[in-house]
C-alpha cells in the first residue's frame, strides 16, 4: 500500500484523458462558454469600461478579461475533475479503484495528473478563441510562464475538488459546492473587474480568495499588469497548491466506499 | 491450504450486529455459497474479506493472509464482482480490462494475452471495442466477471452475480461461472438469495440469516436432511400394490390418498424402476409416477423458520438494509 505506483498514476491519467476527449458535449460547452463571455461581456463592456488606475490607462476591457476567463476555466474544470470522484462513487467505479493493491496517494496523484492535463488543455482553448478576438501573447516565454501558472492553479483546485468529494456522500453535495464555493471564488477573484478602489470589506474577501492570485499572475504574464508582485502571487499559489494536495490526499485516504 | 478462513467474525454498525460471530472456511478450488436474504450480512462479509471494511472483532484470512494485517497481499489474491455494477461505461470493454490490468501492475505482453483469454472465456472478445454503455446487463456482468479474473486471483468473490438479470441470462452466467471455476481452478465465494442459483453452482452452502451462519453443508445433504423423497403412483390397484410392498424396509410409509399410492423412501430416483418392474410382473398397470424431492427452499425454511420471501419486508432487515446503503455511499 505504501509508495507510489507510476503505472497506476498513468492509467488514471489515461482514463481521464480518454473520457475527456469522448465527452464531446463537454468540450463544446467549454469552448462556447468563454466565446459568449468574450463576444457579449467583453464586447459589451468594452466601450464604457475605462481603466483609471496607474499603468492600466488605455487598456481594452476585452484584453483585461482574457486572463480572467482563463482563470475561470481553470477553476471550473479543475474543481469538476476533482469532484468527478462523486460520479465514480455514484456509478460504483470508485470501488473497483479502491480494492486495487495501489496506495491511496497514487490514486489521488493519478486523478490530479488527469484533471490538471484536461484543465490546461481547456485553458489553452480559451487562448485560441481569444486569438479570434485579437488577443495576442507577446512571445513564447509568456506562453510558457502562463502554462506554468495554469498548472499551479489547476492542480490546487483539483486537490480542493478531491477534498470536497471525499467528504461528500452523494451527488447532492455537488450543487452546494457549485453555489457556495465555486461561484464565490470566481466572482471574488477579480476575473471580471480590477481590484483598485474597492471598499475594504470586498477587498478583504478578495484577498482571501486563492484564485485572485492566480488571475493576477496570469494578467502579469499575459498583459504585464498586476496588483501584487508576481513573486508574491507565485509564493501564495505554491502554498495553496501544496496545502490542497495534502488535504485532498488526506481526506481521500480516509474516505469509505 | 484453505482459500478463505473466517473465525468468530463480528461486525457492528452503530451497535447493530450485521455479522454475529461467524466462522467458515472455503477450500481451494471450491465454490462456496452464502445463501440468505437481503441484509443477512453477506455483502458485509465480502467487504471485510476484500479489505474495504474493518471487522469489529474476529479473524479473517484470505489465501493465508490476515485481511487486517496484510491488506495489500489480500488485494492481490482476490478478484471481486460487486453487487452493483462497477464499470466505466465511457470506456470500451477492453479498456475497462486494460485499466484494471495496469492498476494491478501487469506487464504489457501478459496484459494483452490475458485480456484475450478472459474475454474469450465470457464470450465478449467480439465486442471488445464497443463502449460499455452499449452493453446489455448480462454483458456487463460477464465483463465484470472477466475483469475479476484478469490478475490471476486465487479467490473470486461474486456478490449476487445474477441479481436483476433475466432467466436466460442467469443461466448463461452460471455456465460461465462453472467453466471458469473448472478452467482456472479458482476458489469462489458467492453470495445469493436465489435458491436455484445456490443449488446449481455451489459445492457447499452456508445458510446465513441475521448475521449468523446456521448450517454449512453440500446442497444434496441439506436437502436429504429434510427427509425422504415422496413417490406418487397412479396404478390400477393401489391396494394390491401395498400388499406386494409389505416386506420392503426401505419404504418408510405407504398410504393411499386421492386415488394415488404415496410412498416415502430414500433415494427415490433409484427405486422407481424397481417399483414399475414389480407392478408389471404382477399385471398391474402403472399410469403415472412422480417423484418429489425436498428442495433447498425446504432446507432454508427449516433452518431459518421462514422463507426468503417473507423475509424481504420485515422491519429489522429494512434497518440493516438502510445502514448498508448509507455505508455504501
Amino acid at each position: 500500500m505504501r509508495g507510489v505506483s507510476f503505472q497506476a498514476i498513468y492509467v488514471l491519467w489515461l482514463r481521464e484523458l480518454k473520457t475527456f476527449i469522448r465527452a464531446r458535449s463537454r468540450i463544446v460547452g467549454n469552448i462556447v462558454q468563454p466565446f459568449f463571455f468574450l463576444a457579449i461581456l467583453g464586447v459589451g463592456f468594452k466601450s464604457s469600461m475605462k481603466f483609471t488606475a496607474a499603468g492600466m490607462q488605455g487598456l481594452d476591457y476585452l484584453q483585461f478579461l482574457v486572463p480572467g476567463l482563463v482563470g475561470m476555466s481553470l477553476l471550473f474544470s479543475s474543481m469538476f475533475a476533482g469532484l468527478s470522484i462523486l460520479w465514480d462513487r455514484q456509478f460504483g467505479f470508485l470501488r473497483e479503484i479502491m480494492v486495487a493493491p495501489v496506495s491511496r496517494l497514487s490514486l489521488v496523484l493519478g486523478r490530479v495528473a488527469g484533471g490538471m492535463t484536461t484543465t490546461v488543455l481547456q485553458a489553452f482553448s480559451i487562448l485560441l478563441i481569444a486569438h479570434l478576438f485579437g488577443f495576442r501573447l507577446k512571445g513564447a516565454l509568456d506562453l510558457l510562464l502562463s502554462a506554468g501558472f495554469m498548472l499551479l492553479i489547476g492542480t490546487g483546485f483539483v486537490g480542493m475538488g478531491v477534498a470536497f468529494a471525499s467528504k461528500m456522500e452523494d451527488m447532492h453535495g455537488f450543487q452546494i459546492v457549485m453555489n457556495f464555493i465555486i461561484m464565490p471564488i470566481f466572482f471574488l477573484s477579480g476575473a471580471l473587474f480590477p481590484l483598485e478602489g474597492l471598499p475594504s470589506w470586498l477587498s478583504f474577501l478578495i484577498y482571501m480568495d486563492p484564485l485572485t492570485y492566480g488571475v493576477d499572475a496570469l494578467r502579469a504574464v499575459m498583459l504585464g499588469i498586476s496588483h501584487f508582485p508576481l513573486i508574491m502571487d507565485f509564493a501564495i499559489l505554491t502554498f495553496f497548491c501544496t496545502v490542497m494536495l495534502m488535504v485532498g490526499a488526506l481526506f481521500f485516504s480516509q474516505c469509505e466506499v | 491450504m484453505q482459500a478463505i478462513k473466517v473465525s468468530n467474525l463480528v461486525k457492528e454498525f452503530d451497535g447493530l450486529r450485521a455479522i454475529d460471530n461467524i466462522s467458515f472456511a472455503v477450500e481451494e478450488g471450491e465454490i462456496f455459497g452464502m445463501l440468505g436474504p437481503n441484509g443477512a450480512g453477506k455483502t458485509t462479509t465480502i467487504r471485510i474479506l476484500s479489505t474495504t471494511l474493518k471487522a469489529t472483532s474476529g479473524e479473517a484470512r484470505v489465501w493465508g493472509y490476515d485481511v487486517a494485517k496484510k491488506p495489500d497481499e489480500v488485494r492481490r489474491s482476490i478478484g471481486i464482482v460487486f453487487q452493483d455494477q462497477a464499470l466505466d461505461d465511457r470506456l470500451t470493454g477492453m479498456e475497462n480490462l486494460d485499466f484494471h490490468a495496469r492498476l494491478y501492475g501487469m506487464k504489457k505482453d501478459l496484459r494483452k494475452e490475458r485480456i484475450k483469454e478472459v474475454m474469450d472465456l465470457v464470450e465478449l472478445w467480439e465486442r471488445r471495442n464497443t463502449l460499455v454503455k452499449y452493453y446489455s446487463g448480462g454483458m456487463c456482468r460477464r465483463l465484470e466477471i472477466a475483469r475479476g479474473l484478469m490478475h490471476y486471483p486465487r479467490v473470486l468473490f461474486l456478490d449476487e452475480p445474477t441479481l436483476g438479470l433475466d432467466a436466460q441470462t442467469r443461466h448463461t452466467i452460471w455456465e460461465h461461472i462453472k467453466l471458469l471455476n473448472k478452467r482456472e481452478g479458482i476458489a469462489i465465494l458467492l453470495t445469493t438469495h436465489y435458491m436455484d442459483e445456490a443449488d446449481a453452482l455451489c459445492d457447499r452452502i452456508g445458510i446465513i440469516d441475521r448475521g449468523k451462519i446456521l448450517i454449512i453443508d453440500e446442497p444434496d445433504n441439506l436437502k436429504n436432511m429434510m427427509g425422504k423423497d415422496l413417490i406418487s403412483m397412479k396404478i390400477s390397484s393401489p391396494e394390491k400394490m401395498i400388499k406386494l410392498l409389505s416386506n420392503f424396509e426401505w419404504i418408510k410409509s405407504k398410504r393411499i390418498y386421492d386415488g394415488l399410492l404415496h410412498l416415502e423412501v430414500n433415494k427415490g430416483e433409484e427405486r422407481i424402476p424397481f417399483l414399475i418392474n414389480l407392478a408389471q410382473k404382477n399385471a398391474l398397470n402403472v399410469e403415472l409416477v412422480s417423484l418429489r424431492r425436498p428442495t433447498l427452499e425446504d432446507a432454508f425454511l427449516h433452518f431459518t423458520g421462514r422463507t426468503i420471501r417473507e423475509e424481504e419486508g420485515s422491519s429489522r432487515e429494512r434497518i440493516s438494509a438502510r445502514i448498508r446503503s448509507r455505508r455504501r455511499r
